[in-house]
C-alpha cells in the first residue's frame, strides 16, 4: 500500500443535485474507491418517523447515475451512506432499485451489489433493555428507558465500518448502506486496504462534506482525498475552490460542539494535535491524528416518533396598542382553546414572527416590529381536533378583548380564514449508544449480481 | 469595536439533534487573541449574553487552527419538534453581531 485515493462529490447524495463537471474532473484523477453519504438528522425527525425521503426521487437518480456509470466504467467500487436521507430499510431498497433500473436502462455488465440493512425494530431494542443491554444518553440525554420505545415509531442503528469492509470483502462493487456514520464509509475501504483506524478516521473525517472543506464556499462540487499512512491530502476538483490549512481546520469544527475530538463506532478520532499544511495553493496536508479504540463495543440508534396530528393557521397584527399587548391576546385566545380543550391531551404553540419567532428563548432584542405574524400551530391525536384547535387558536385572536383598544372592528389580520394541514408532529425520541457484543451485530449484509 | 466588524464568520448549526453549536471566526491572529481576551465572549459572557443559565451551554472551546471561538448551546427540545423554531439551528448567532470586544 503506497496510497489509496478517495473521491467524493457531494455531502448529502440527492439533496441537491451534485456538480457533475467536477465530479468528472475526480474520476479522470484516477481514484480507488468513489464514496458519498446520503443522510441527516438535520432534516428533522419526520422523514425517519414516517420512513419518507426528504430529496425528489429525480435528484437521488440524478446522482446515483452519474457515479454509477462512472464508476463500473473505471470498475472503480462505489459506497454509498445513509440510504435516501433517512437510511432505513426503504431507502436502501429504494436506492436498489434506483441502481438496478440505471444499470439496465444503460445495459451495464454484472456487478456485484452489496446492501446493509440498519433498521432495528423498537421491540428489538426493548428485548436488548429487558436482557440487561445499557443505552447510555447521548449530548446529555438520560439512559434509553422502555417509556421512550413506547413513543418511538422507527428506529435506525448507525453503522461503523465494520459491515462495508465485509461487504468489501466478498467482493462488493456497490455498496448502498443503510444509516451509516459519515466517517467510517469513507474509513471502511482504507481500513481493508490495511489503513491504520487514526489515518481512515481522520480521511474520513475530513471528506463527508465534500467541498465544504474548501473555500470559497461551494456547494457539491467534488473533494479528492490522498491517503498515506499518517498522512491525508485533500484537494478541491473545482478549478476555483482551494483547500487551504485555514479551509480544512474550520471544516473540523462544523456541525460538531468539539473540532478536538470524533466518535465514531469503534474509537474516538483524536484531533488535538493535528497539523494542518498547504503543500501548494489548492491542497491541504494534515497529520498529527490519533485513535483511541473503544474497549466495550457500542453502536449509536437514532430514532423517532409521532406526536399526533398537525395544523398551522396565519395571523397578522398591524395596530400598535395590539402589537405591544400581543401577549394578552395569545392569553386570550389560549384561554378559549383550554376552556373547550382542557390543558392536556393537545399542544398549541405560537410563534411571533416580529418579536421572538427565529429564536424564542434565545431572543435577546426587545424591540417589537411595527407588524407582527403568528402562526398558530396545533398538535392534537386525530386530524379533527388538531384543526379545530388550530382554528380556535386563531380565530380567538380576532376577538380578544382588549380595554382600551381603538379598533373594535377584529383584533387581527387573517391572512385568510382557513387552517392549512401541515405534516404530522414527529420527535427525536432516541438518540442513543446501545452496548452491543459484535459491532456488526445490528446490520444485515446482502449481496446480489446485477442485472 | 463589535464582533460583526473584527470576525470573518459567525455561524450557528446543529450538532446532532439536542445540540445547536456557534463558530465564531477571525481573519487574524490579532483580532482572535483580543477576542479570547475579551470576558463578553467567554463562557460567562456568552451566559449573560444569551440570557440563559452556565449549564445551557454545553461546550466552550477555542480553537488555535482556525483562530476560532467556539460553544454548544443545549435546545430546550430537539430540533423538528413542534413548537420549535430553526429545524437547523441556523439562524441563532445574530445577538453576537453587536457584543463589544473591548
Amino acid at each position: 500500500m503506497t496510497e489509496i485515493r478517495l473521491l467524493t462529490p457531494t455531502g448529502h447524495l440527492g439533496f441537491t443535485m451534485l456538480e457533475a463537471e467536477s465530479f468528472r474532473r475526480g474520476m479522470a484523477q484516477g481514484p480507488d474507491f468513489v464514496v458519498a453519504d446520503s443522510g441527516s438528522s438535520d432534516i428533522g425527525p419526520h422523514p425517519l418517523g414516517a420512513d419518507e425521503q426528504c430529496s425528489p426521487v429525480e435528484w437521488q437518480t440524478h446522482d446515483l447515475e452519474i457515479m454509477l456509470l462512472a464508476c463500473r466504467k473505471q470498475g472503480v467500487p462505489m459506497i454509498i451512506g445513509s440510504a435516501s436521507d433517512t437510511g432505513t430499510d426503504r431507502g436502501v431498497d429504494s436506492y436498489v432499485q434506483i441502481i438496478r433500473d440505471v444499470a439496465r436502462r444503460h445495459g451495464l455488465p454484472p456487478f456485484r451489489l452489496a446492501c446493509i440493512y440498519a433498521q432495528v425494530s423498537p421491540d428489538e431494542v426493548r428485548r436488548r433493555l429487558r436482557a440487561g443491554a445499557r443505552c447510555e444518553g447521548l449530548d446529555g440525554r438520560p439512559d434509553l428507558t422502555e417509556a421512550d420505545l413506547d413513543r418511538t415509531d422507527r428506529i435506525v442503528a448507525v453503522m461503523g465500518a465494520e459491515p462495508i469492509v465485509a461487504a468489501l470483502e466478498a467482493g462488493a462493487d456497490v455498496i448502498i448502506c443503510g444509516r451509516s456514520s459519515d466517517p467510517a464509509i469513507f474509513a471502511a475501504p482504507l481500513l481493508w486496504k490495511g489503513m491504520d483506524p487514526a489515518t481512515a478516521y481522520y480521511a474520513g473525517k475530513v471528506l463527508e462534506c465534500a467541498s465544504f472543506c474548501a473555500e470559497p464556499f461551494m456547494g457539491k462540487e467534488s473533494v479528492l482525498g490522498t491517503v498515506r499512512p499518517g498522512e491525508v491530502v485533500v484537494e478541491p476538483m473545482h478549478p476555483d475552490q482551494r483547500c487551504t490549512p485555514l479551509s480544512v481546520a474550520s471544516h473540523a469544527m462544523y456541525e460538531r460542539a468539539t473540532p478536538f475530538f470524533e466518535h465514531v463506532p469503534g474509537g474516538v478520532l483524536d484531533m488535538r494535535h493535528c497539523r494542518y499544511e498547504a503543500v501548494d495553493e489548492r491542497r491541504c496536508r494534515v497529520t498529527g491524528f490519533a485513535f483511541r479504540p473503544e474497549t466495550a463495543p457500542r453502536v449509536k440508534l437514532e430514532g423517532a416518533g409521532k406526536r399526533g396530528e398537525r395544523c398551522l393557521a396565519i395571523v397578522g397584527f398591524r395596530d400598535p396598542d395590539t402589537v405591544a399587548r400581543i401577549d394578552e391576546v395569545l392569553d386570550w385566545a389560549r384561554r378559549k382553546v383550554e376552556a373547550r380543550f382542557g390543558r392536556e391531551g393537545y399542544e398549541l404553540h405560537y410563534h411571533v414572527y416580529g418579536r421572538d419567532g427565529v429564536m424564542r428563548d434565545l431572543e435577546v432584542a426587545d424591540r417589537l416590529a411595527h407588524e407582527l405574524c403568528v402562526i398558530v400551530e396545533g398538535v392534537a391525536p386525530d386530524r379533527r381536533t388538531a384543526a379545530e384547535i388550530t382554528a380556535m387558536g386563531a380565530r380567538q385572536m380576532f376577538y380578544a378583548r382588549l380595554p382600551g383598544v381603538k379598533g373594535t372592528a377584529g383584533t387581527a389580520a387573517l391572512m385568510s380564514d382557513e387552517v392549512l394541514h401541515a405534516r404530522p408532529a414527529y420527535e427525536w425520541t432516541v438518540n442513543h449508544a446501545l452496548s452491543v457484543q459484535d459491532p456488526s451485530e445490528l446490520f444485515r449484509l446482502h449481496l446480489t449480481t446485477v442485472p | 469595536m463589535k464582533l460583526r466588524d473584527l470576525a470573518s464568520t459567525i455561524r450557528s448549526k446543529n450538532a446532532g439533534v439536542d445540540l445547536i453549536t456557534f463558530d465564531i471566526l477571525f481573519p487574524s491572529q490579532e483580532a482572535y487573541e483580543r477576542a479570547k481576551a475579551c470576558p463578553a465572549l467567554s463562557r460567562e459572557g456568552i451566559a449573560r449574553l444569551f440570557r440563559i443559565p452556565e449549564e445551557r451551554i454545553y461546550s466552550y472551546v477555542t480553537f488555535d487552527p482556525a483562530r476560532a471561538i467556539k460553544f454548544t448551546l443545549r435546545r430546550r427540545r430537539p430540533s423538528g419538534s413542534a413548537g420549535e423554531h430553526d429545524l437547523f439551528g441556523a439562524q441563532q448567532y445574530a445577538p453576537l453581531f453587536d457584543v463589544e470586544v473591548t
